[in-house]
């Protein structure tokens, strides 16, 4: 990118050599870390993703196991969430239940992402009618609400982690494709896609060399923040029970599972949810922090 | 001005068309067996009716006719304000909305007063406050609010309010208590969203001459603020309040799912789980009419609270 600007010393004149691409990440990361706020943030991200890769390096617990004696007990040493109605460790249940919710997450962005590029893309590039079409079809997308639209989905193709994800991937896509979009257009009036084109580049090698990779920069930003709203929606649609089916742990499942011992437990749902929000906070803090960078 | 009335109008027709059409297309066309679907809709089993039952079954839901034919035919009931009937309830769609609509009216109505309230005033505030540590912690709450759930805010306003200090019913749908923590946890996302846009309304005009002047002129820093800061930076919020109606609907469906209120919510909650597809298509069809009507009145209010903004071109 153009961030790589050849820093001329007093010294002899050494000619210029390309950093190294592992200096160049470094060098991209470091102020970013010193920040407290974005190394806990990050903290929170890489500990839900190792959770939902190798929950058992995380709990020594069976998640499914139950222990009837040991039922709606309250945060401790040992049950660091506490228990559920069942006897079951909820720290263990949270932590492998971040498999499920963090795959449907990917898996709605991965949708979202794809659709969303690939129509803004298309629209950017081609203009004309099939900017207009595909832009008023963004525009209807954009009447239904998200939650409805996931629902109506749903209630096609049925209920389940997987069918949940792609309805809220679907949901996300107009945001993408708008957002692509606009960085297209912007991008292809730049002095260096004309040189690519005069140089001879085909349009397919000028899109993918040296549009996308230009472009990509607040796509980024908007994938880190639907990441977390991902998560929220798919924990949202199977807190109204269309996600999981039962002993599998799920966060919006946890969740309102714990709803009916409020009373008596309240940290049955309230300690999971607050993981929740940990880790949608964490992943809104980044893309801020990601969007302040860039500016 | 008539002409970009008529412009509008038109184009908000054609987006409602839109919508519909894509919620008829998901609901009828996504793989699944819509008569199987709704025969369990209405309490029976595909498995057991013989072949001709079936097809009885198949010509009574209109599922004999082609796909396009049985879209027109819904299109045309529609317009005339037939939505079919629910396959779990046996009653018209129509009926059960406008039972349904005048609790989440008032549940939302309430939510999107509450949320202007909470979000200028946060913003407002931070705007106001000098003190560095306040000012940072205060920017940084708009967006802890949409990190969080919006079923989980309803639990622990639930857990505090209601169990903890008694001071509202924990659910129900009677009276005017019954509503005060629904309305403010749905009123939570969209607060943050008004608090920080509006955040950064107010860093921009900041920097803008007419603050210097008005300052140059005697005022104090709070009436600059109010006369000259928030009638300016405040514009944007119009055009959010149309376009959040739609999360509004959404969390419209988990909020009175948790707080057990019968409103269109919970009716679409339950007609999901039923899947009682008549019941869906007409409650998406409902809440994009709000949203579009709504982003539609927004529009058209633009030119009448800022003067600047007008329709038609000045210069011929």
């Amino acid at each position: 990118m153009a961030t790589d600007i050849p820093s001329f010393s007093s010294a002899a004149p050494v000619t210029w050599r390309r950093r190294s691409r592992i200096r160049r990440v470094l060098d991209a990361w470091t102020p970013l870390l010193r920040k407290p706020g974005f190394s806990l943030a990050l903290f929170v991200v890489l500990f839900a993703l190792t959770a939902a890769l190798v929950p058992h390096w995380l709990s020594g617990f069976d998640p499914y196991a139950t222990t009837p004696r040991e039922k709606l007990l309250g945060p401790s040493t040992l049950h660091w969430f506490g228990t559920d109605e069942l006897g079951r460790d909820l720290y263990t249940r949270v932590i492998y239940g971040s498999s499920l919710s963090v795959q449907a997450a990917l898996l709605a962005v991965g949708i979202a992402l794809s659709g969303g590029l690939g129509l803004g893309v298309l629209a950017g590039f081609a203009g004309g009618r099939l900017d207009a079409v595909i832009m008023r079809i963004i525009d209807v997308k954009l009447a239904l609400p998200g939650l409805l639209l996931a629902l109506a989905i749903v209630t096609a193709i049925g209920f389940g982690t997987v069918p949940v994800a792609i309805a809220v991937g679907v949901g996300i896509v107009p945001g993408f494709a708008r957002t692509t979009r606009a960085e297209v257009l912007r991008i292809k009036t730049l002095p260096y896609v004309e040189a690519a084109r005069l140089g001879g580049a085909s349009w397919r090698r000028t899109l993918l060399r040296h549009v996308l990779p230009n472009a990509w920069s607040p796509v980024a930003v908007l994938a880190t923040l639907d990441f977390g709203a991902a998560i929220l929606a798919t924990a949202g649609l199977s807190f109204l029970g269309f996600g999981a089916a039962p002993p599998v742990a799920e966060w919006g499942t946890l969740i309102a599972n714990g709803r009916h011992f409020l009373v008596t437990a309240p940290w049955v749902s309230l300690l999971p949810g607050a993981f929740v929000v940990a880790v949608v906070f964490s992943l809104n803090h980044i893309a801020r922090t990601f969007e302040e960078h860039q500016r | 001005m008539t002409g970009y009335l008529i412009r509008r109008v038109g184009q908000a027709l054609l987006v409602l068309w839109g919508a519909y059409t894509v919620t008829y297309f998901i609901l009828y066309l996504l793989p699944g067996d819509t008569l199987s679907i709704m025969l369990s809709a209405s309490g029976m089993e595909a498995d057991g009716l013989s072949p001709a039952d079936l097809a009885k079954a198949r010509a009574y839901y209109g599922l004999d006719k082609g796909l396009i034919a049985q879209y027109f035919d819904l299109l045309g009931r529609a317009l005339h304000g037939d939505l079919g009937q629910s396959l779990s309830l046996n009653r018209p769609v129509v009926e059960l909305l406008a039972e349904r609509l005048p609790q989440t009216l008032s549940l939302a109505g309430l939510a999107i007063l509450l949320s202007l309230v909470g979000g200028v005033g946060l913003a407002y505030l931070t705007a106001y406050v000098q003190w560095r540590p306040l000012k940072v912690a205060l920017t940084r709450v708009p967006s802890f609010g949409f990190s969080i759930p919006v079923f989980w805010m309803g639990l622990l306003l639930i857990q505090v309010f209601a169990f903890g200090l008694g001071w509202f019913p924990a659910t129900g749908s009677k009276g005017f208590e019954s509503l005060v923590l629904p309305a403010i946890t749905l009123a939570i996302p969209s607060a943050a969203v008004y608090a920080q846009v509006l955040q950064r309304g107010f860093q921009n005009v900041w920097q803008e001459p007419y603050i210097q002047t008005a300052f140059a002129k005697g005022l104090s820093r709070a009436q600059v603020q109010a006369r000259h800061g928030l009638r300016n930076a405040a514009l944007p919020i119009l055009t959010l309040v149309g376009l959040q109606v739609g999360n509004t609907v959404s969390g419209a469906v988990l909020v009175e799912t948790i707080f057990s209120r019968n409103g269109v919510g919970r009716l679409a909650q339950e007609a999901v789980l039923r899947q009682d597809i008549p019941v869906v298509l007409a409650i998406v069809a409902v809440s994009a009419t709000a949203f579009v009507v709504i982003n539609l009145i927004v529009d058209l209010l633009y030119p009448w609270l800022d003067p600047r903004i007008t329709h038609s071109p000045k210069v011929a």
